[in-house]
């Protein structure tokens, strides 16, 4: 059961990075930090996080949706 | 423009092309001759070089030139679409489609994507209509590079060079460089030039803002010019526009005949999973600095002669000769090497997906690699003549391209993970689409009863969507309504025995 509801996590977690890669709560918004939008420093950051998220799927999940066992996948890595 | 400064640019644009064609016959006496290594570079391709390679194809005139050009004349939100669309979108495709035909291509010795679902359908013509399909599609994003290729080196030199000699120049590389190298030369300098761009556009953005007298006046010029540019939205970019954008064009990437080749070359697993973690990162490296100098040349008051791209003007404007002229000739080294790719892999489909399969079965390793040097040259030279015409911007021309492809993705996710899939539903889901597409993309819209139909977007969404959710429709629906012929193999997908 612990393994469905870690699927679901990942999945839910892809929606998420998908659904505010673009902060549609910041639309209109021309404040700038430094020089640059904030919509621009969030999409630096976003891109971040979904590295990281990415990471730690390719560390802890990667196979797990695919099916297959690690061993298998072992062909002559 | 001075004689001497026209020669620094063309001797620094000239010498670059030159070592990056050294490279690849270097890369050409280590390749051997047979099929697997000419165009899989026999499946040995590791992390940083995959990476690179994948990236380097995407780093084309659409994003180089095509980008800043949107970001100069609307402003920075192309970045975001783009951070939505390879940052996230590709590499989560990367990933559902990417590491599944890796697994299966692997145990079953596939080289393209045609070869891989007409083996598992039985079936003959779907290999034949995926290749032909995909090398339709292949002809406007080659020419989209020579275009590039060729406005870039108006930009560059002012106009002093004609368009046609800089697009016929980039031809003539390709097509050498194609025929010589193989997989493993575009593979090498895809990694020299993705890192040399990466560096270089950066040290661009450093030149122009110590010249232009720092970020925080740049800013407040751009802020003061083009108030509309810093908030987030507005003109071309409205929410309909941007989604549709990033879908079809990430979806459009996955089937790419070059990128899709990509997912059979990795060496093992754990290339897959690091490219895919640092694809964001990387994302955000290159292209924000690349969109932001198209934004800033619209704050600085530069002005871009018709025919010509953004980024060359710009550099041309605020560095020095040979540092504007290094720029757009790692540019267009980097079309290059997106051209080989796309041709080479294009090449192949053509080979092993039509001549052989219907013209000659028997026909030598020898003769076939003739067959696809010549495809390439004949393709190539096509594109060219088609390219003088400039039947759009770069922005258009890569679009049309993107929808085209990304009218394949749904249909080959179904195969891949749906084993009910039939023949006759990935036949109907694939043409329906690309009918559907097609027709949009080369009939006038008409007006029918107060409704318009074969225009750009439905209720404002673009008509890519549509075709994309045809082709998932069809797909499903007709394999439902079809049973399985019996030489259709759906154990050939069928991956993973681990317990749920």
């Amino acid at each position: 059961m612990k393994g469905r509801k870690t699927d679901y996590l990942w999945i839910g977690v892809f929606a998420v990075l998908v659904a505010f890669a673009i902060p549609w709560f910041l639309w209109g918004d021309a404040t700038t930090w430094l020089g640059l939008p904030v919509w621009l420093w969030w999409h630096v950051g976003w891109m971040g996080a979904a590295s990281l998220a990415f990471a730690l799927f390719s560390r802890g999940a990667w196979d797990r949706l695919m099916n297959v066992d690690p061993e298998e996948v072992r062909f002559d890595g | 423009m001075a004689e001497s400064t026209l020669l620094v640019q063309l001797g620094v644009v000239g010498a670059y092309l030159v070592v990056a064609l050294a490279v690849g016959i270097v890369a050409y006496r280590v390749t051997g001759r047979d099929a697997e290594d000419y165009y899989l570079a026999s499946r040995s391709i590791g992390t940083g070089v995959l990476l690179f390679t994948t990236f380097a194809t995407l780093l084309s005139a659409f994003t180089f030139f095509g980008g800043p050009n949107l970001a100069y004349a609307s402003g920075p939100e192309w970045i975001l679409v783009m951070g939505l669309m390879d940052g996230i979108l590709f590499a989560i495709l990367w990933y559902a489609i990417g590491y599944r035909q890796w697994l299966i291509g692997k145990a079953r010795g596939y080289v393209t994507l045609g070869e891989m679902l007409g083996d598992r359908f039985g079936s003959k013509r779907l290999r034949a209509l995926v290749a032909g399909v995909s090398i339709f599609w292949l002809f406007p994003y080659v020419m989209l590079q020579q275009m590039g290729a060729g406005e870039a080196i108006v930009g560059l030199s002012g106009g002093a060079v004609p368009y046609w000699i800089g697009a016929a120049v980039i031809t003539l590389f390709i097509i050498v460089y194609v025929v010589l190298a193989g997989l493993r030369g575009v593979a090498w300098t895809d990694t020299i030039q993705g890192v040399f761009m990466l560096g270089i556009v950066w040290i661009a953005v450093g030149w122009v803002l110590s010249a232009a007298g720092g970020l925080d006046a740049v800013s407040a010029s751009l802020a003061e010019t083009n108030p509309e540019f810093l908030s987030l939205g507005g003109g071309v970019y409205s929410p309909q526009w941007m989604i549709a954008q990033a879908v079809t064009i990430a979806f459009g990437v996955a089937m790419f005949p070059q990128i899709n080749q990509r997912f059979f070359v990795a060496k093992d697993v754990r290339v897959l999973k690091r490219s895919f973690a640092l694809w964001p990162v990387l994302v955000v490296l290159l292209f924000v600095p690349a969109f932001l100098l198209g934004s800033w040349a619209a704050g600085l008051g530069v002005s871009v002669p018709e025919g010509a791209n953004v980024v060359p003007v710009l550099l041309n404007a605020y560095t020095p000769a040979w540092f504007a002229a290094l720029v757009v000739a790692g540019a267009m080294a980097a079309m290059m090497s997106s051209s080989d790719s796309m041709l080479l892999s294009g090449s192949s489909y053509l080979t092993r997906d039509l001549y052989r399969p219907f013209v000659n079965p028997t026909a030598s390793d020898e003769r076939e690699a003739w067959i696809a040097r010549l495809g390439v040259a004949a393709f190539a030279i096509g594109t060219f003549l088609a390219s003088l015409l400039r039947p759009g911007t770069l922005i258009e021309i890569g679009d049309t391209a993107f929808g085209g492809y990304a009218q394949l993705a749904f249909p080959v996710i179904v195969a891949l993970y749906w084993s009910r899939t039939t023949r006759q539903g990935m036949l109907a889901g694939i043409l329906g689409s690309q009918l559907f597409y097609v027709a949009h993309v080369f009939l006038p819209s008409v007006t029918v009863g107060g409704v318009t139909v074969l225009g750009p977007t439905y209720f404002t969404w673009d008509f890519a969507l549509y075709g994309m959710a045809l082709s998932l429709v069809l797909t499903v629906g007709v394999s439902l309504l079809t049973a399985a012929a019996p030489d259709e193999r759906s154990e050939t997908f069928a991956i993973g025995t681990r317990a749920d």
